[in-house]
């Protein structure tokens, strides 16, 4: 019920952020402040999706589950070698910034697009990006519609409180074409406007569209993505900026991840490659020391991660993959040795 | 004559010192509170200031009262959302006030019918969430078919799932001229109901009010009609592509807020209005009769220029209820200021700035609202003699 009244959703976060910005009145920007105050409650507050099929949802239990969710996971389990350690905000897009800036959370891993100006005037840091997205159009398929170019006077659902907006008049400015946003603030609504004829096309990253389909759509077939991507959406984790062991952390996990699947190892495969001879899984999994400290965590980080959350692949198919209701094939999101974008840097 | 000490027991200077000291406090709170985020905001790199407003705002708005694209600065995708606001709450007002009027008068009916009907409405839509009233609403009019089998209600006028469409005037130079005669006809039309009281008041002879007003009001625009020769083409909406293009059209997210918000709002004006008839003595009714006044003079002349006077004050308050109310719109994709400003703030990530500009037109709003009713209620009020 909250996001609905924007307006107060708004007031509230800004109150908080307010609070929270006069109540930290000195210190906050130190280098590690972040790291020691996560070590020191024994707890990773992670900033998710309200609830976005694939990457943020909680099921009937109330466990949280996801792409996203996993990021979460991974650096809980390097920072206390216990995946569970993490305590769940969900947020919506505009509470995420201020949560963040605030210090509500230490860690946003919500489908945020990394950009120049959340880089630097919002005081963001980014972590390596965990999903290759891009902004489509899904349209039904009775319109028969082939491309995005045949949307000139289109009438679009777009979600608000994102790049999208501004992504969608960049397109249709640039290929000389007009249509009519309707902006809905909360996605069932926006989504309940689409599927009732309100809007021509319904923008948003593709994987969301994805989610969407397979969450409202008894037949999937009934709707089509349109295959023009009209912009790049880098989804990745972020902190604040300022703490730099806190950053490295994050980054690092992650990375963890995309190694493990580079080298095979899974989470039923991990145990046995303890005593491989492979020096870089031997330095990955802390059986050579050095990682660990440099880190300021356990050697067996990264053996948690793997072990507790798996390997990128695992994690991908498990939440987008085939083995999950989106089925998006892995495209960008592949391996750099298989044509995709996916690469650790040498982890020693 | 008097030293320090001994001035602190006089009431008038303690008074001035408590004062000052509160004003102190009140000040250095929020200039501890103003500066420290400010201070944090720049310690963790967050941009602030008002020089977003000059950039361009880069995202399109559904409807606008404005010319407006995209290109146009964030000032202007302001100005729009309030417009938008004031175009809602506007149209707001005066649907609540007459439906909450004739609801309020049909709560005092003697017809058990309508007295019924009234209850029921006022207990329903008062005591059901507005959030959820508007989104019955906008489900409903989404519920409406599709463009190509939309409904012809009248002749050129289409009521589909993308709103009601309608045939506007083509504009000709001619139109000017029947404007003009418009606005004559109207000042001839007050002129002659103040001749009219005037001679009732002075004489005691009544005059033909009404059909001179009509006359007034239609003869100069009929003529001027004929003089200029000016055409009267009307651009129908069409089909084509996607859409109807052409005409004029009302989207259903207005609608949907605009209904929302009058039948809302209308249900407290019925409450209000009927407890300020009620708050006239009976008394005044049979004076009325005694007179020989009609039914309907009596309630014209006698008892609602009295029942004013208790209706004006809480009508304010639910004026500017209905203004505030109309920020749900985010809801249901109405572009209003607070969806205007969530979009700047989110694209900006300034939403400090964002947030106290949409107080303070908030605040400016409901003070000319709250002026306006306070000015009208002095005129209404009791002249004591």
């Amino acid at each position: 019920m909250k996001s609905h009244l924007s307006a107060l959703a708004i007031a509230a976060t800004l109150s908080v952020s307010a609070i929270a910005l006069s109540g930290a009145l000195s210190g906050t920007a130190q280098a590690g402040a972040t790291f020691d105050g996560v070590k020191q409650k024994g707890y990773v507050q992670c900033g998710v999706n309200l609830g976005l099929y694939g990457f943020s949802a909680p099921d009937d239990k109330g466990k949280w589950s996801g792409l996203d969710v996993d990021m979460c996971r991974a650096v809980a389990a390097a920072m206390f070698g216990d995946a569970e350690k993490v305590k769940y905000t969900p947020l919506s897009a505009q509470q995420r910034l201020p949560a963040l800036q605030s210090g509500e959370i230490d860690l946003l891993a919500r489908n945020t697009t990394r950009t120049l100006t959340r880089d630097t005037a919002n005081g963001l840091n980014f972590a390596p990006t965990n999903y290759y997205d891009g902004q489509g159009f899904m349209v039904s398929a009775k319109l028969g519609l082939k491309s995005a170019k045949q949307l000139n006077g289109a009438t679009v659902c777009v979600l608000p409180g994102t790049t999208t907006e501004q992504n969608v008049s960049d397109y249709f400015r640039a290929n000389k074409m007009t249509f009519k946003p309707v902006v809905i603030e909360k996605n069932e609504e926006l989504n309940k406007a689409f599927f009732a004829g309100r809007c021509d096309a319904l923008t948003s990253d593709a994987s969301q569209l994805a989610a969407i389909r397979a969450a409202e759509v008894q037949n999937p077939n009934d709707y089509v993505i349109l295959p023009e991507l009209i912009s790049k959406e880098p989804l990745s984790p972020a902190v604040r900026q300022g703490d730099e062991e806190w950053m490295n952390l994050v980054t690092w996990a992650f990375y963890t991840m995309v190694q493990a699947e580079e080298k095979g190892l899974t989470s039923e495969t991990v145990d046995a490659a303890m005593t491989s001879p492979d020096p870089d899984v031997k330095r990955l999994l802390g059986v050579t020391a050095g990682n660990g400290k440099a880190l300021g965590v356990e050697e067996n980080w990264a053996y948690a991660i793997i072990k507790q959350v798996g390997n990128y692949a695992q994690s991908y198919e498990r939440n987008v993959g085939a083995g999950s209701k989106l089925k998006m094939p892995r495209g960008q999101n592949a391996l750099y040795t298989e044509g995709g974008l996916m690469y650790a840097p040498p982890m020693k | 004559m008097t030293n320090p000490v001994q001035a602190l027991n006089s009431a008038r200077v303690r008074g001035w010192l408590y004062q000052a000291l509160f004003l102190a406090c009140t000040l250095a709170v929020a200039w501890y509170l103003v500066s420290n985020t400010l201070t944090n905001l720049a310690t963790r790199g967050v941009a602030t200031g008002f020089g977003f407003l000059h950039r361009e705002a880069g995202f399109e708005i559904g409807e606008s009262l404005l010319p407006y694209s995209a290109s146009d600065t964030y000032l202007t995708a302001l100005v729009v959302g309030l417009l938008n606001t004031l175009a809602v709450s506007a149209a707001g007002v005066v649907l609540a006030t007459v439906l909450g009027v004739l609801i309020g008068i049909g709560r005092l009916s003697s017809n058990w019918m309508v007295n019924r009907f009234a209850t029921l409405y006022v207990e329903t839509v008062r005591n059901v969430p507005l959030l959820l009233q508007l989104v019955v609403w906008y489900t409903i009019l989404n519920r409406l078919p599709s463009p190509r089998e939309a409904l012809e209600v009248l002749p050129g006028i289409f009521l589909s799932n993308r709103g009601m469409k309608f045939p506007v005037l083509v504009e000709h130079a001619g139109h000017g001229w029947i404007l003009l005669a418009l606005l004559a006809g109207i000042a001839a039309a007050i002129a002659v109901v103040r001749y009219g009281r005037r001679r009732r008041e002075t004489t005691g002879k009544p005059f033909p009010t009404l059909p001179a007003v009509i006359a007034a009001l239609l003869l100069p625009p009929a003529l001027a009609f004929i003089v200029t020769g000016a055409p009267l083409a009307f651009d129908v909406p069409a089909l084509a592509g996607f859409n109807f293009e052409g005409g004029g059209s009302v989207t259903p997210e207005f609608t949907a807020l605009l209904i929302g918000l009058s039948v809302y709002t209308a249900g407290f004006i019925a409450e209000i209005v009927r407890s300020g008839i009620l708050a006239v003595p009976h008394g005044q009714t049979e004076a009325g009769l005694a007179l020989g006044l009609s039914p309907g003079k009596i309630l014209r002349l006698v008892i609602l220029p009295q029942a004013l006077r208790v209706i004006v004050p809480p009508l304010t308050s639910q004026y500017l209820n209905l203004t505030k109310n109309s920020s749900l719109a985010v809801a249901i994709g109405y572009p209003d200021l607070v969806s205007v400003s969530n979009t700047s703030a989110n694209q900006t990530g300034q939403v400090v700035e964002a947030v106290a500009m949409m107080m303070v037109v908030y605040l400016i709003i409901s003070l000319a609202i709250s002026g306006f009713m306070n000015w009208y209620n002095r005129r209404v009020a009791l002249v004591t003699r």
